[in-house]
């Protein structure tokens, strides 16, 4: 036979290929939770794969504030810039993780209102994967800031006494913490559904809290009440807790506890609370 | 291209397979991973898989749905929808723009609950069985769509895990159907670059990544180009022959046509008619009579010819020369040639000089506009995609 067989149109699908890869699959199957975050996680990664211009802050922000700091006031604060690079890198490595906490609730509100939401809803897997995923995302994006934290500031001369214990303790707190924030603004995204006023209520939350901090400078010189919101706020005993646990300067001490406690409750306030609206959508 | 001929006898064929005796289970000794034994198991084993607790209490129809409202502010979406699909069927949704038709998908497909009324699809309660449900179908359409940042290929893989597959069938199946849906060569490009046609096609294999009872087509082809919209066609074809039931919204009367073996017509959220495409036609009437003159000047006196002895409304086609008349359906049949006949010998005793008399059935358009008072263009009021 010479006919000719090869004009057959590819781009209607082979029948016969087609036939038998929609042969029933059987009985239907679920993904459990954990499966569908990690795989919620892993989409929230190739993202940042395909996009890598939305590093930018994460990148950019802890270089330039540690870089910044260290050598235009470290001297004038600290007394050397070396001395103050002691004090500020820890503070640096707590502002580098805050900064980057909102992108994954800013990711999240992008993908409540895109189509392919209803198609993830549309799926029998337990719904707040898509949540957990998104903060499994920020996790990849904290671990990110923190290495480049802590090579520029052993690059530019910083010896951690705590030594390499110190330093993972002291990022595995930060983290700890800034996935708290990641519920938080979770919540503001599953509310307001729009990444762009996740962003700006994002800096509007983490630039106050970031710079009225004991990050920069100890509170001494400043007016009382900015100094009473400095020694409340979260952000300077987590901080402190960066800095004793780093330099050993105190092992886990109040600061720990204090940042553990705040890490507690800003979840235990804004996990349920963003799974419980999560829920509520449609 | 595939007729209609031709899916009858698809349907005939599933009907068979119906009857097959079930596989004893001990013959199996993985059953839930020979697909041998799944085409039987997903047709005739109930009994077999009745420990598991969310199996459906009967075989009844795929979709059961009764008195469905949805309202939306003041704008009731779905006003008493009520709706019966078979197992295995193409069935057809139809209706303009606003409709309600992606109100009911969404309904069916567990995405929004009902305000009053009740549907089971595959057996299950559309409100309290939602998971049951959702494990067994599968949506693809203008709501439900892929992650244009991330590649073919990686859209079908997540899908695949969320499917409950394990990492290597996904990546398996993600291949298989990137081949047969003709997208190996982009499937490493983001989605985002892909033409209208690609898209769905991709749309559509991430559908089928597990193969679904029932699949939800909305609007498949809207926007479409005719050679995407025909290959679109092929594949709801191919589809449905393997024994997926398919529900299929569209704009198109074409469309419901070529592919629905059951067609509801919906209009502000009612169904005003069903049937196979040709007993809606027939409804309408036995067919229409297309009349052709030779002389535009003898329109007038030939529409008052025909008016006078077949009855029914004179249609002025668009040029000056034709007109058309919707035919009553006679109790005789035979009397629509009689019928004919003697118009056309009134015409001649007229002197009106015809050119071309034509007897077809009325199209869909026909259809459509006899039913709802008005014809089938999308209408002004498009609340559907505006609301989600």
């Amino acid at each position: 036979m010479s006919t000719p067989t090869a004009t057959v149109s590819r781009a209607v699908p082979e029948a016969h290929r087609l036939d038998s890869l929609l042969a029933p699959s059987g009985p239907p199957r679920r993904a459990g939770a954990l499966a569908a975050s990690a795989t919620f996680g892993w989409r929230a990664i190739l993202k940042i794969k395909h996009e890598p211009k939305q590093l930018t802050d994460v990148i950019a922000i802890p270089v330039v504030f540690t870089v910044l700091f260290t050598y235009l006031f470290g001297g004038a604060i600290g007394g050397t810039p070396g001395r103050y690079l002691t004090t500020l890198l820890p503070g640096t490595l707590v502002m580098g993780i805050n900064a980057c906490s909102m992108y994954g609730g800013a990711r999240l509100a992008q993908d409540l209102t895109t189509g392919v939401f209803d198609r993830f809803r549309s799926l029998a897997v337990w719904r707040g994967a898509l949540v957990l995923g998104s903060l499994l995302g920020d996790a990849g994006r904290f671990l990110l800031a923190a290495a480049i934290v802590v090579i520029l500031g052993v690059a530019i001369g910083y010896r951690p006494d705590g030594g390499a214990p110190g330093v993972i303790a002291a990022v595995a707190l930060v983290i700890v913490f800034g996935l708290a924030l990641s519920w938080l603004f979770a919540a503001i995204a599953v509310l307001v559904r729009d990444s762009a006023t996740v962003s700006s209520l994002g800096i509007v939350v983490i630039m106050p809290t970031t710079f009225a901090s004991n990050i920069f400078v100890q509170p001494r010189t400043m007016p009382g009440w900015l100094r009473d919101f400095v020694n409340i706020n979260p952000v300077s005993h987590l901080a402190d807790a960066a800095r004793d646990l780093m330099n050993n300067t105190g092992g886990v001490g109040g600061p720990v506890t204090w940042s553990l406690i705040a890490t507690a409750t800003i979840t235990l306030v804004f996990a349920p609370l963003t799974l419980h609206l999560y829920s509520k959508q449609g | 291209m595939f007729g209609r001929r031709d899916r009858s006898a698809d349907i005939c064929d599933r009907g068979d397979r119906q009857l097959e005796p079930p596989v004893p289970v001990s013959e199996a000794t993985s059953p839930w991973q020979t697909g041998e034994h799944f085409s039987k198991t997903r047709r005739g084993v109930p009994a077999m898989l009745a420990g598991m607790s969310d199996m459906p209490q009967n075989r009844g129809p795929a979709i059961e749905a009764r008195g469905l409202v949805k309202v939306y502010g003041e704008h009731r979406a779905l006003d008493g929808t009520d709706l019966t699909v078979r197992r295995g069927q193409v069935f057809g949704f139809l209706g303009p723009n606003g409709a309600g038709k992606t109100t009911a998908i969404r309904i069916l497909a567990t995405l929004t609950r009902p305000d009053e009324g009740t549907a089971r699809v595959l057996g299950f309660d559309v409100v309290s069985e939602r998971n049951a449900i959702r494990a067994r179908v599968a949506v693809t359409g203008q709501f439900a769509s892929l992650d244009d940042d991330l590649t073919g290929y990686e859209n079908l893989i997540i899908f695949g895990r969320l499917r409950g597959l394990s990492r290597s069938a996904s990546k398996q199946r993600a291949d298989e159907l990137l081949a047969a849906f003709d997208l190996t060569d982009p499937a490493s490009r983001p989605v985002g670059g892909y033409s209208g046609g690609m898209r769905r096609r991709l749309d559509i294999a991430a559908s089928l990544i597990v193969t679904p009872d029932l699949l939800f087509l909305d609007e498949p082809t809207t926007g479409m180009d005719p050679r995407s919209q025909s290959q679109v066609w092929e594949l709801v074809r191919r589809i449905a022959a393997t024994g997926t039931t398919v529900l299929l919204t569209t704009q198109y009367l074409e469309e419901a046509d070529q592919l629905a073996d059951q067609i509801a017509v919906i209009d502000h959220g009612r169904v005003v008619a069903e049937g196979t495409s040709a007993q809606l036609k027939a409804r309408v009437g036995s067919g229409t009579l297309n009349v052709r003159l030779l002389d535009d000047q003898q329109r007038s006196q030939a529409k008052a010819v025909l008016a006078g002895t077949l009855g029914g409304p004179v249609h002025l086609g668009a040029d000056s020369l034709t007109l058309s008349v919707l035919l009553a359906t006679p109790a005789d049949p035979t009397d629509t040639g009689r019928l004919v006949g003697h118009a056309m010998t009134r015409l001649a005793e007229a002197r009106v000089a015809v050119a071309e008399v034509t007897v077809g059935q009325p199209s869909l358009h026909d259809a459509f506009l006899a039913l709802t008072g008005h014809p089938a263009s999308p209408a002004a009021t498009d609340h559907e995609d505006s609301i989600s």
